[in-house]
């Protein structure tokens, strides 16, 4: 079934598309979080489509079964669930807007312009076997990095928004008991 | 073709019967509709025959009986249940956030049921066999935190919040040694379907099979994968976030009639995927345990080994007392995470070590070691001695 | 318009509502929820040329694209963690977590 592209894709394509924009227009910060994760799993619908079957279910593993449990703890801890918005938009919404608008044109108009008229390759067939042995081959450089970055990033994470010790007061009221 | 194996593809042969009736276009189709209709059937019917076995069996564990009343013996009880949250009035708080409260139960059953298309059931019998198949699993596995969040957060109830939040809380913190303990028995098949890790556990030495749980890494790996699969599923002892005692009902207090059942059957049927899982990886999956004991048909083998695991997950929650939050998520990060990444080095280790019964002794040794070195470790500040009693004067 | 530039097309269109989330939403947490729609639609473009693109055996095995994008998912993973951990930090301190307000550098 063509309608120019495939059926699925633009099921999936709309899916996407509307999860996005309800992010973006929508008041309620939660709202906006659920439609994000809406997004996620079209984008992992899309990656499945294009046969990169491990790259879609990480997809689904990480962003939704992670970032978004996270992006919602987030918005509970800064209290703002529940209460709407009143002012939603920044006060320069509508340059934000043009700016947008201006390099979602400029993509466009690169990709039409640029690409021939049939790219039609045969799907490449990769196994997870194959993954695997090209992590530990090829990419077992940038694996230890991402490694090292993702530790990196947990410590860091944990230190920045762990609550003040409270040491200064200790030494205060221990000074101050002299 | 022998009766035995007749017996073993009856399912197999009956979705091909069927699909004969269909075009050659449309028969896929027909198939894998099929194969969803078997699953839609079979494991709901399972969790109505566990109610009655949990009510039943909890009561007989406390001394009482469990529900007589509902035909003989009780085992109607199911039916009288669903007549009863299908006919109760569905209340939705003024104040609830309507979409968000009607979806998250439809998340939560759809999430549990995806889950059920990678597990074979028996041989040939799986609905997809994916090359990715556990990472499949353990995918969808993640998004049903999700569904409880939002339970827990568009019913407006403080009690609910929290209830939610503690269930995403423990959730996340077992995901990881979950994962980490299923990684040995993949690390070992070389492959992610479940269906090669199946099959690779079907040889026999003399009359004793190639499970994985009867090696060191893979007892442990199973032990570890079992406790972090009761945690997943918010079952006794982990089921903080709904007890009854606690907090009122968790994170659905505000849910009522048809969509409590539909939490209370995802999170049953989450329960039975999990075992299922359980099995597959480590138990054999439609394996027997007995060379001569391969006549039986696989799915046949394959439920028993449900419901001896249905079995003992009851007993577990009739027996042990409930873990507190920060007991639980001390004993996630400090003594499962560490001995799930030491299991993945015995494991290699036993690989290189070579065929022979020196392997065995080495990785027993370990694995024993740093267990009791860790418990001694974690334990040296809990001072528990006998019970002591206060009485009013 | 053949299937890659569909899906290119697709990417750009992600990316732009992204841009569009950042840049005139006034919530903190919104910033961050648009940096991911960003990052995810260059993952999609990454995986779009992985598939449409040739496959020399010799750069990579041939799995370069999809490669990429399973590091890309993992750094920005890492990089939502650090940037949330930031914007509670940040509210701890001063109660809020709204855009227009944070145009101090005095704490």
């Amino acid at each position: 079934m063509i309608f120019g592209f495939s059926l699925t894709f633009l099921l999936t394509a709309t899916l996407t598309v509307a999860g996005a924009l309800a992010a973006a227009m929508l008041r309620n910060l939660v709202h906006c979080a659920l439609s994000l994760t809406v997004t996620f799993g079209g984008l992992a619908l899309l990656y499945l489509q294009l046969g990169a079957q491990f790259a879609g279910f990480s997809q689904i593993l990480v962003y939704i079964g992670a970032v978004a449990i996270l992006v919602v703890f987030a918005i509970l801890l800064t209290r703002g669930a529940g209460i709407p918005e009143y002012r939603g938009f920044s006060t320069s919404w509508f340059f934000g807007l043009v700016i947008a608008s201006a390099v979602f044109a400029l993509l466009t108009w690169s990709v039409v312009r640029s690409l021939p008229a049939s790219a039609a390759t045969a799907a490449p067939s990769v196994t997870v076997q194959s993954i695997g042995a090209s992590l530990m081959s090829t990419y077992v450089l940038p694996l230890e990095i991402v490694a090292v970055v993702l530790t990196v990033a947990l410590i860091g994470a944990v230190i920045v928004a762990m609550p003040e010790s409270r040491a200064p007061k200790s030494e205060a009221e221990s000074s101050g008991a002299k | 073709m022998s009766l035995a194996n007749q017996l073993d593809q009856i399912f197999v042969f009956l979705q091909h019967w069927i699909e004969g009736f269909f075009p050659q276009w449309l028969q896929p189709g027909v198939g894998a509709l099929i194969a969803v209709i078997g699953i839609v059937a079979t494991f709901p019917a399972i969790f109505a025959v566990t109610t009655v076995l949990e009510r039943k069996g909890l009561g007989r564990i406390q001394n009482r009986l469990g529900p007589n009343r509902v035909g003989p013996l009780g085992i109607l009880q199911p039916v009288a249940d669903g007549i009863k949250s299908l006919t109760k009035e569905d209340i939705v708080p003024r104040s609830a956030d309507g979409v968000v409260h009607f979806l998250a139960p439809v998340v939560l059953v759809v999430a549990i049921f995806l889950g059920y298309a990678v597990l074979p059931v028996g041989r040939n019998m799986v609905l997809m066999n994916m090359d990715a198949g556990l990472l499949f699993f353990f995918a969808i596995g993640a998004s049903t935190e999700l569904s409880i969040f939002m339970a827990g957060w568009s019913s407006r109830n403080k009690y609910s919040l929290l209830g939610a939040l503690r269930a995403v809380a423990q959730m996340i913190s077992y995901e990881v040694p979950l994962l980490l303990s299923s990684v040995v028995a993949v690390m070992m098949t070389g492959s992610l379907s479940t269906v090669k890790i199946v099959e690779a556990q079907g040889g026999f030495t003399g009359i004793f099979p190639h499970w994985y749980v009867f090696t060191p890494w893979g007892f442990a790996g199973f032990i570890l994968f079992v406790i972090a699969a009761l945690a997943e599923t918010n079952r006794s002892p982990f089921d903080l976030p709904e007890g009854e005692s606690e907090l009122v009902a968790g994170y659905f207090t505000e849910y009522s009639g048809f969509k409590f059942a539909l939490f209370f059957l995802g999170e049953y049927l989450g329960m039975l995927s999990i075992a299922g899982f359980a099995i597959t990886l480590f138990l054999g999956g439609w394996g027997a345990p007995f060379s001569f004991l391969g006549f039986m048909p696989s799915w046949a083998w394959f439920f028993l080994k449900l419901f001896a695991a249905i079995f003992f997950f009851i007993w577990l929650r009739g027996t042990l007392p409930r873990l507190r939050q920060d007991q639980l998520m001390n004993f996630a990060w400090k003594f499962m995470l560490p001995m799930t990444l030491l299991n993945l080095l015995v494991a290699g280790a036993w690989r290189f070590l070579g065929d022979g019964w020196s392997r065995w002794v080495i990785c027993s040794l370990v694995l024993l070691f740093a267990y009791v070195l860790l418990g001694r470790v974690l334990m040296r500040h809990q001072h528990l001695g006998p019970r002591s009693y206060r009485y009013a004067e | 318009m053949n299937s890659l530039a569909a899906y290119l097309v697709l990417a750009a269109l992600v990316f732009a509502i992204g841009l569009a989330i950042s840049l005139t939403r006034r919530n903190a947490i919104l910033v961050l929820i648009g940096i991911e729609l960003m990052l995810n639609a260059a993952n999609l473009n990454l995986i779009a040329f992985w598939r449409y693109g040739p496959h020399p055996a010799a750069h990579g095995d041939g799995l370069t694209g999809m490669m990429f994008a399973i590091f890309s998912i993992a750094v920005a993973a890492a990089e939502a963690a650090v940037g949330l951990g930031l914007i509670i930090a940040y509210h701890r301190h001063t109660k809020t977590t709204d855009l227009d307000a944070m145009t101090r550098m005095k704490g």
